[in-house]
This record gives structure tokens, C-alpha cells and sequence, in this order.
């Protein structure tokens, strides 16, 4: 069942079901645990509304900054702003956030109705509000019929949409999902992700900081991508366009594939118009940035923006030597190289597949290309 | 498969036939059953062999039995709650709030499962005795003719001693417990609005009552049966089961009043002891 579906069956206002969202700032927040910072001076904003997605590898902060949003780690330095007011100093119950842990958290003694009106309870909700909110979250979540069991006899997944119901159901002004979907298997896991996405286009003022190490859901479910890396902000943005355009190295291979070739800038942007590049022998052209002529750069393409096949006269085309090629069933990955470097490209219809040593004609638009600097720091 | 199944040489095994069974039942008919025997034929066979209840009901009637047995259930039910309530504190300080040197004092605590129950005794009279520290510093500081502190010779001081004594057999399965506890939920707990004492009350203690209710009942049993540290305070009018067993045995050499009290002791670890097993079958799901 749908969300919208959901609220409709349990009818539910438009009024009654808007989540009152808040934007969170990050103002130059930085962690220490004993002396050792694990997270250097952090300055992000979220709007109300926004989900945004922090991901990185093990170490590289994205939990701390999180739980640091929740008041269970004291900044060493810095403030935490929700809604405009500095929370840094508040402690977690009073921050009015929920949170949604890999591991689910239900209270095992408690029946699935009782888990999810543990919050409402907790900030003494009138009785019948109590009831009310725990028959619609149960609702949204899909989860009714299953009020009365104990988590116990829940289903992984089962067990994850109560605790987001039991989130919801509080109505906090920012939800916080910190790696929700990591214990499930891969295929729940998918209709999680597409469950998660479908509740926040019913509850569109619902903020949403999502951690995970897992790009995919990222790139399904956030707004806007914050990387991090050792402890520090690599690379945020708008999630198409982070991913398009990575701005560094860290960036285009954490989110994704992609191929990262060594050009030297022949001829910088003019007027926003294209760089021009020089990849061996070969020309390459490619949109905006600002890279002065005889910078040595990398061109960033990912493995699906190469083709076959391509007109010539408006697509780059770099030549390869085929060395692996894997039919995958719905897609052909091929691996083939360029002087030092590997090209990956990813096929999804090849009539005619080429074989091991071909020389094969890659193509790619300039505006499915940038380029990055080779180690920004970060 | 099958085939392969049936072909295989079964596995070997002794043929005991249910002999197995006897060595253990020698054992504990030797060490358990034999003993509690001699005890009941004590207290109900008089010396011409024939079963007689005359005595043995004389002795349950009188005011002395009923005395002891009030006192027994009184101290070993304070005492019980007092480990209970201390052992909870402690195990809630240590487990969620631990300070420097924690880990250091719930060693400490620890160790008084390995001390004699006597020695607690002993240093109490030195500390709260009439002759004690504190008395001391009190007549002395206050100019006072007689110690002021006084309830170490009551059944307070055994309720005390035994607090002290039994509180880490509370602490230990407690802290177990605890350590069990997901933090996570602790956490999710807590932002979705709760402040501690709803989480020790909601989140906590229902994950830790099987091991209250396993530590409750040790206490409860080892605090019905406890002998030398009444003994050792010796408590006016504080006289426990234990204590009168001891008294009709030694003192007046009334052995068959001795045994039949003895069976009602029995009764009761017994009768508690199948409460503490049936509880914590209920609970542990």
C-alpha cells in the first residue's frame, strides 16, 4: 500500500499528516574522542524539508556528525543549530528528532503498538492522540494488523518499518536514519529504499539526514549528497549533479564508477563554453570549470556515459584496446585500455560484441564529462 | 543419497541399558537425600520407633518457633529489597554512568562474595559497635555518657550485614544484564523524548528483570538460611531459624525439636527456591 494510500484509508488530513520540518546547520562542528579528532570543523546546512544523504567510508565521520545532530556526542568545538535555535547544549530528549538505527532498536518486551507509542508517551501525549498517531504511523508503514505482536515474531523488514513508524509517529522536526536499511537483505533492502522514498513524497516538510555507506541509496533517496572523508566535508551537493560532475577524485570513485584519465588543459573555458583537453594524442572536449590552459587534470566519465557508437562530429571519441569483456544479462561491462590507464564502460544492448585485442572507438558527449583535479586535499 | 544413508555404520554407543543413571543417584542419595532422612526420622520417629507428630508439633506450635520464623521472613525480606535497591543503584551507576576507577570498584564488590560473611560482622562492631569507631568519635566529640549508636545489636544490624554481604550476588548477574542491554535503544529512547528515569523504568529494568528476579531470589534464599552472621552480632531477641536450630541443637540438645524445625527450613529454601526456577522460566520467555 501506497503512503498517500495509506493516510487515505486511515483518513488522515492533509493538516494532520504534514510533518513540521527543520532545517539543521552545522557551524564549524568539530569531534574528539580522548584527543583524537574524528571529525574536523564541519559547516553544512540542511533545509527544512531536504533529505540529505552523508556517506563515506568506515572512519570518515558520517556517524559521529550524526549523532552529534542527536546530542550523544558533545562537539569539542562548534554549534548545532535546529530550526534557528542552537541545540548543541540540549540534551537529546529535548532536541524533539527521532532516530532509525541499523539494528532497529524495538524494545523486545513491548508489543509493536506500545514500541511505536513509546515517543508520544514520552512527551505526554494526551491519551487519545496517543492512539490515534500509533493507528496512523502503523498505517503509513503498512504495519496495522501487526500491532499486537512483539517484534520477535516480526520479519527483519517488518521490524524496520515499525521503528519508522515509531519515529513518525512522534512527528519529530528532523528524522535522523542512521544506516536503517544495512541489516536487511539486498532485495528488501531495494523496496525499503523505494518505500523510504515514497513516505517522504507524502510527507514533503519532513527533514531527513540519512547515513549510510551504501551509494546506491543515496542516490535513490537523497536531495542533496554530503561525502566525507577522514573526518572531513569532501564534497557535498545537489545529487544529480554530484554525481554528473564529482569535484574531486575521493568523490567520482565514492559515488559510483568512473573513469579517471590523466589530460593536460589545452584551452580554458571561454564564457562558460567548454575546456579543451589533450588525452596522448587525442583531443577531448568537455563542459565549464575553470582550468587554465597547460593544467594537468583528470577527465572524469563514467563507464555508462561511454559508447560504441556516436556522431563523431559532437561526441569526444578516444580509441581503446578491448582487454576483458563480461556479459552480465542486462549489461556488458568492458574493460579495455589506453595507454596506462583502464577504460571501463558499461554496454546495455551489444548486437555484436566485440572480442579480446579489438581496437574499439569509445564516445562520449562533453556534457557527460569534467574535469577534476588531481588531489585537492581531500 | 539413501542408499548412502542406510549403508552407513551406526554410530557406536554403550549399551547401558539405564544403569547409567545409578552412580549420580548413589551420590546424591549419599550427600542429599540420606541426610534430610536422618533429619526427618529425627524429628518425627520417637526413641520407642513409632512415628510421632506430638513432638514435633509441640515444637512448630510454640512462640519461639513462630518468633523465629517471623524474624526470619522479616530480615530476609528487607534484606532481600535492600540488595535488591542497592545492587540496582550500584549496577545503574556502573553499567550507564561509569566514572574513573569504576570498573576498579565493582571488582571491590566483587571480592565481598569471597569474604567470610563473619568478617562484614566483625568489621561493622568495629565501626558501629558500642565500643566502635563511630560511637567513640561521638562520645568523645559530643561529651555523651553513653555510644548513641546503638541499632548494630538489632535486627537492623543484620539487616545491615546481610545488605552488605549479599548485595553482590544482586550486582553481578545484574551487570551482566546490563552489559546486554542495546544502547541503541537506550539511545532511540532518549530522543524520542524519554529522560532517564522513564528509560531505566521502560528500557532497562524490563530487560534486567530476569536478573533481578535470579539475584532476588539467591539473596532470599542464602538470607533465610544465614546463620553466623546473626550469630555473630547477637542480637537481643533476634532469634532466626538457623539460629534456633543451632540453640535446640547445641544449647538445650533438643535434637528432635532441632530436626523438625530444620524440615520447615527445608520447606521454605525449597518452596523458594522452585519459586526462583518457575519465575525465571516465566520471564526468560
Amino acid at each position: 500500500m501506497s503512503v498517500s494510500a495509506a493516510f487515505s484509508s486511515a483518513g488522515v488530513s492533509v493538516a494532520e499528516k504534514a510533518v513540521p520540518g527543520s532545517d539543521v546547520t552545522f557551524d564549524k562542528v568539530s569531534v574528539a574522542y580522548r584527543g583524537a579528532v574524528v571529525l574536523k570543523p564541519l559547516t553544512m546546512a540542511v533545509a527544512a524539508g531536504e533529505i540529505l544523504a552523508m556517506i563515506g567510508p568506515s572512519g570518515s565521520g558520517k556517524t559521529t556528525a550524526l549523532r552529534a545532530v542527536a546530542g550523544f556526542v558533545r562537539p569539542a568545538a562548534g554549534r548545532i543549530l535546529i530550526g534557528g535555535a542552537d541545540v548543541t547544549n540540549l540534551p537529546p530528549y529535548e532536541r524533539g528528532l527521532a532516530m532509525v538505527v541499523q539494528n532497529y532498536a524495538l524494545f523486545p518486551h513491548m508489543r509493536v503498538s506500545e514500541n511505536v507509542a513509546f515517543g508520544l508517551n514520552a512527551r505526554g501525549a494526551a491519551k487519545d492522540l496517543v492512539a490515534r498517531r500509533t493507528e496512523e504511523s502503523l498505517r503509513i508503514v503498512g504495519m496495522s494488523k501487526y500491532s499486537s505482536r512483539f517484534p520477535r515474531e516480526l520479519s527483519g523488514g517488518q521490524q524496520q518499518r515499525v521503528a519508522i513508524a515509531r519515529a513518525l509517529a512522534v512527528r519529530p522536526r528532523v528524522l535522523l536514519l542512521d544506516e536503517p536499511l544495512s541489516a536487511l537483505d539486498a532485495q528488501i533492502r531495494r523496496s525499503m529504499v523505494e518505500e523510504i522514498a515514497r513516505l517522504h513524497a507524502d510527507l514533503p516538510e519532513l527533514t531527513i539526514l540519512y547515513v549510510t555507506h551504501d551509494q546506491s541509496e543515496a542516490l535513490t533517496l537523497a536531495d542533496r549528497i554530503a561525502i566525507l572523508k577522514d573526518g572531513q566535508l569532501s564534497a557535498i551537493g545537489r545529487t544529480g549533479e554530484l554525481y554528473r560532475r564529482p569535484p574531486n577524485r575521493f568523490a567520482a570513485e565514492f559515488l559510483g564508477r568512473a573513469n579517471l584519465l590523466p589530460v593536460t588543459v589545452e584551452r580554458s573555458a571561454q564564457d562558460g563554453g567548454f575546456v579543451q583537453a589533450r588525452l596522448g594524442e587525442t583531443k577531448v572536449v568537455v563542459a565549464g570549470g575553470d582550468h587554465p590552459a597547460g593544467a594537468e587534470r583528470l577527465l572524469c566519465v563514467r563507464p555508462q556515459n561511454l559508447t560504441l557508437t556516436g556522431d563523431a562530429e559532437r561526441s569526444n571519441r578516444i580509441e581503446a584496446v578491448l582487454r576483458e569483456i563480461h556479459w552480465q544479462g542486462e549489461l556488458t561491462h568492458l574493460v579495455a585500455q589506453i595507454g596506462e590507464s583502464t577504460l571501463r564502460a558499461v554496454a546495455t544492448r551489444l548486437p555484436d560484441p566485440p572480442a579480446r585485442g579489438d581496437r574499439l572507438a569509445f564516445f562520449f558527449s562533453p556534457a557527460d564529462a569534467n574535469l577534476i583535479v588531481e588531489d585537492p586535499g581531500v | 543419497m539413501s542408499d548412502a544413508v542406510a549403508l552407513a555404520p551406526r554410530a557406536a554407543s554403550l549399551n547401558l541399558g539405564g544403569w547409567w543413571i545409578a552412580p549420580p543417584l548413589i551420590v546424591l542419595a549419599l550427600l542429599f537425600l540420606y541426610p534430610l532422612v536422618l533429619i526427618a526420622h529425627a524429628a518425627l520417629v520417637d526413641d520407642s520407633g513409632g512415628l510421632n507428630f506430638g513432638a514435633a508439633w509441640d515444637v512448630l506450635n510454640s512462640r519461639a518457633f513462630l518468633n523465629a520464623l517471623l524474624n526470619t521472613a522479616e530480615i530476609a525480606l528487607a534484606s532481600t529489597i535492600g540488595c535488591v535497591v542497592l545492587g540496582l543503584t550500584l549496577g545503574l551507576i556502573l553499567a550507564f554512568a561509569p566514572f574513573p576507577g569504576a570498573p576498579l570498584v565493582a571488582q571491590v564488590i566483587d571480592t565481598f562474595i569471597a569474604l567470610p560473611t563473619f568478617l562484614v560482622t566483625l568489621a561493622f562492631t568495629f565501626l558501629y559497635g558500642s565500643a566502635g569507631i563511630l560511637n567513640g568519635a561521638l562520645t568523645s566529640g559530643l561529651g555523651l555518657d553513653h555510644p548513641p549508636v546503638d541499632f548494630l545489636y538489632s535486627a537492623w544490624g543484620v539487616i545491615l550485614a546481610e545488605v552488605t554481604v549479599y548485595t553482590p550476588f544482586v550486582l553481578r548477574p545484574l551487570l551482566a544484564a546490563f552489559s546486554l542491554v542495546d544502547h541503541s535503544q537506550i539511545e532511540v529512547a532518549c530522543l524520542l523524548g524519554a529522560r532517564p528515569l522513564r528509560i531505566v523504568r521502560q528500557v532497562i529494568l524490563p530487560a534486567a528483570l530476569p536478573a533481578i528476579v535470579a539475584g532476588g531470589s539467591l539473596c532470599l534464599l542464602l538470607t533465610v538460611n544465614e546463620f553466623g552472621i546473626v550469630l555473630f552480632i547477637g542480637a537481643k531477641g533476634v532469634i532466626t531459624l538457623p539460629l534456633l536450630i543451632y540453640s535446640k541443637a547445641i544449647q538445650e540438645s533438643d535434637y528432635q525439636g532441632a530436626c523438625a524445625i530444620a524440615i520447615v527450613n527445608v520447606a521454605l529454601s525449597l518452596a523458594l527456591f522452585s519459586l526462583y526456577r518457575f519465575a525465571a522460566r516465566r520471564l526468560g520467555g
